[in-house]
């Protein structure tokens, strides 16, 4: 017994440096496996109040770009109500009330790694809950994962654990949506059936199956197949519309009537 | 001593908001990015006992991991060459007389020195985060490319951050 203390106490920095690669690696496995686990809810109220601060401060070299942003949006609005008074000449439609948006501001971005997150200024007091879809003007942005008083984080769309169910807009086929490129600006499409024919430009969005985003949202175009050969379906490779690079206003996408669908979608799996 | 270890503390404190408010938001393309925070172990006193070393590369890599949302990541690295620093600094200071006042840095040893001893460090470093992130091989050369620019882009930082913030005058 005391050689064998001698001989850790001789060897303390080999033996100090594997048990802190074993911490490490315990802590990558565990948080490759629980997305959202308590270590991002835990240091979301502290790490938030430092990227507010150096935001504050970058804000102002972003003012003209976000002035743009937001006129260009009210420009896309006044466009869409138009359209809608026009059409409610004709027939009666009833506006979709089951989907409520929150605006938030991205504090924190990444973008350089496989798996990449975003913080927004907005938390449970704002009616933030785990598992909302967040868009920007240009489309989809993320999931939130992990929700503190007055910031939550988001898996963005660009993480190798996102999986989103997205449709083609011109023939209505369900598709899926991965992140394992190399640049922010593609995307994966995946599953989709060998007799489609698509072009580049051809529009994805969002399939609104998931709970998590509505129908409709504007995912990204196609840019050109990828030739995986013996497959039956067709993988390819998409162009998102949403610039993850430059985030600065975003909306939470709040479905009042989830639990609804989700204890409908239980009740009907046990009959 | 006291001056030694308060000023280590500041900048390890420092180092990690350099690193995850300014540096993090530096994407050429997307995704090269500098970590520059390794200086930290970079610099430490030659004379620092070795499980000081260890654990106080765990706490930065940990540091930075919090704010990044990479639980893990960083702190491997970090660790790693932490580990690797002191075996490196015999190897390379073969011949070489050291005295208890000298520092790891340009001023002491000699650019050829410092830029082979930052090199072989800030590689490993970047080594092992990039293929931790993606945590596969799959694509290799990819992701070795990558490893190959953000090496470079740290490296450079160190060595600028080295003639900008020592005084460079001989003793």
């Amino acid at each position: 017994m005391r050689y064998f203390f001698s001989f850790l106490i001789k060897n303390h920095f080999f033996f100090l440096f594997l048990l802190l690669e074993i911490f490490s690696f315990s802590f990558i496995i565990k948080h490759n496996r629980y997305q959202g686990s308590k270590i991002i809810n835990g240091t979301n109220q502290v790490t938030g109040s430092f990227f507010t601060g150096a935001n504050n401060v970058s804000d102002y070299f972003k003012l003209s770009a976000i002035n743009r942003e937001l006129s260009e949006e009210i420009a896309k609005l006044k466009t869409t109500s138009i359209n809608q008074i026009n059409i409610a000449d004709s027939i009666v439609i009833q506006p979709d009330t089951n989907y409520r948006f929150i605006s938030a501001k991205v504090i924190n971005n990444s973008t350089n790694r496989r798996s990449n997150y975003l913080m927004l200024n907005k938390g449970s007091n704002h009616g933030i809950e785990a598992d909302m879809g967040v868009v920007s003007n240009k489309g989809i942005v993320g999931i939130v994962i992990g929700v503190s008083e007055n910031y939550c984080t988001l898996m963005s769309v660009i993480h190798k654990n996102a999986k989103i169910s997205a449709k083609i807009k011109k023939n209505l086929q369900l598709i899926n949506l991965i992140w394992n490129e190399n640049s922010y600006k593609n995307g994966t499409l995946t599953d989709i059936p060998t007799h489609i024919n698509l072009k580049k430009g051809d529009t994805i969005i969002t399939s609104g199956f998931s709970l998590i985003f509505p129908e409709g949202i504007m995912i990204g175009t196609f840019e050109n197949y990828k030739t995986d050969k013996g497959e039956s379906l067709n993988s390819a490779v998409l162009n998102f519309s949403t610039d993850f690079n430059n985030l600065n206003y975003v909306y939470v996408i709040q479905n009042i009537n989830k639990k609804e669908q989700i204890k409908l979608t239980k009740d009907s799996q046990h009959e | 001593m006291n001056n030694i270890i308060t000023k280590n503390i500041l900048r390890f404190i420092v180092l990690i908001l350099i690193q995850v408010l300014i540096l993090n938001n530096i994407k050429f393309d997307g995704y090269l990015n500098p970590y520059f925070y390794i200086i930290f172990i970079l610099l430490l006193p030659l004379e620092t006992p070795k499980w000081l070393l260890l654990v106080s590369a765990f706490l930065l890599g940990l540091g930075v991991d919090f704010f990044m949302k990479s639980i893990g990541i960083n702190a491997a690295a970090s660790v790693l060459v932490a580990f690797i620093r002191p075996g490196l600094i015999n190897y390379l200071s073969t011949g070489k007389d050291i005295e208890p006042n000298m520092h790891a840095g340009i001023k002491d040893f000699g650019f050829r020195w410092f830029f082979s001893y930052s090199l072989v460090l800030v590689f490993v470093h970047n080594f092992v985060l990039y293929f931790l992130d993606i945590f596969s091989f799959n694509e290799f050369f990819i992701t070795f490319y990558k490893v190959l620019l953000g090496t470079a882009f740290t490296l450079f930082l160190i060595i600028i951050s080295q003639y900008l913030f020592t005084n460079m005058k001989n003793k």
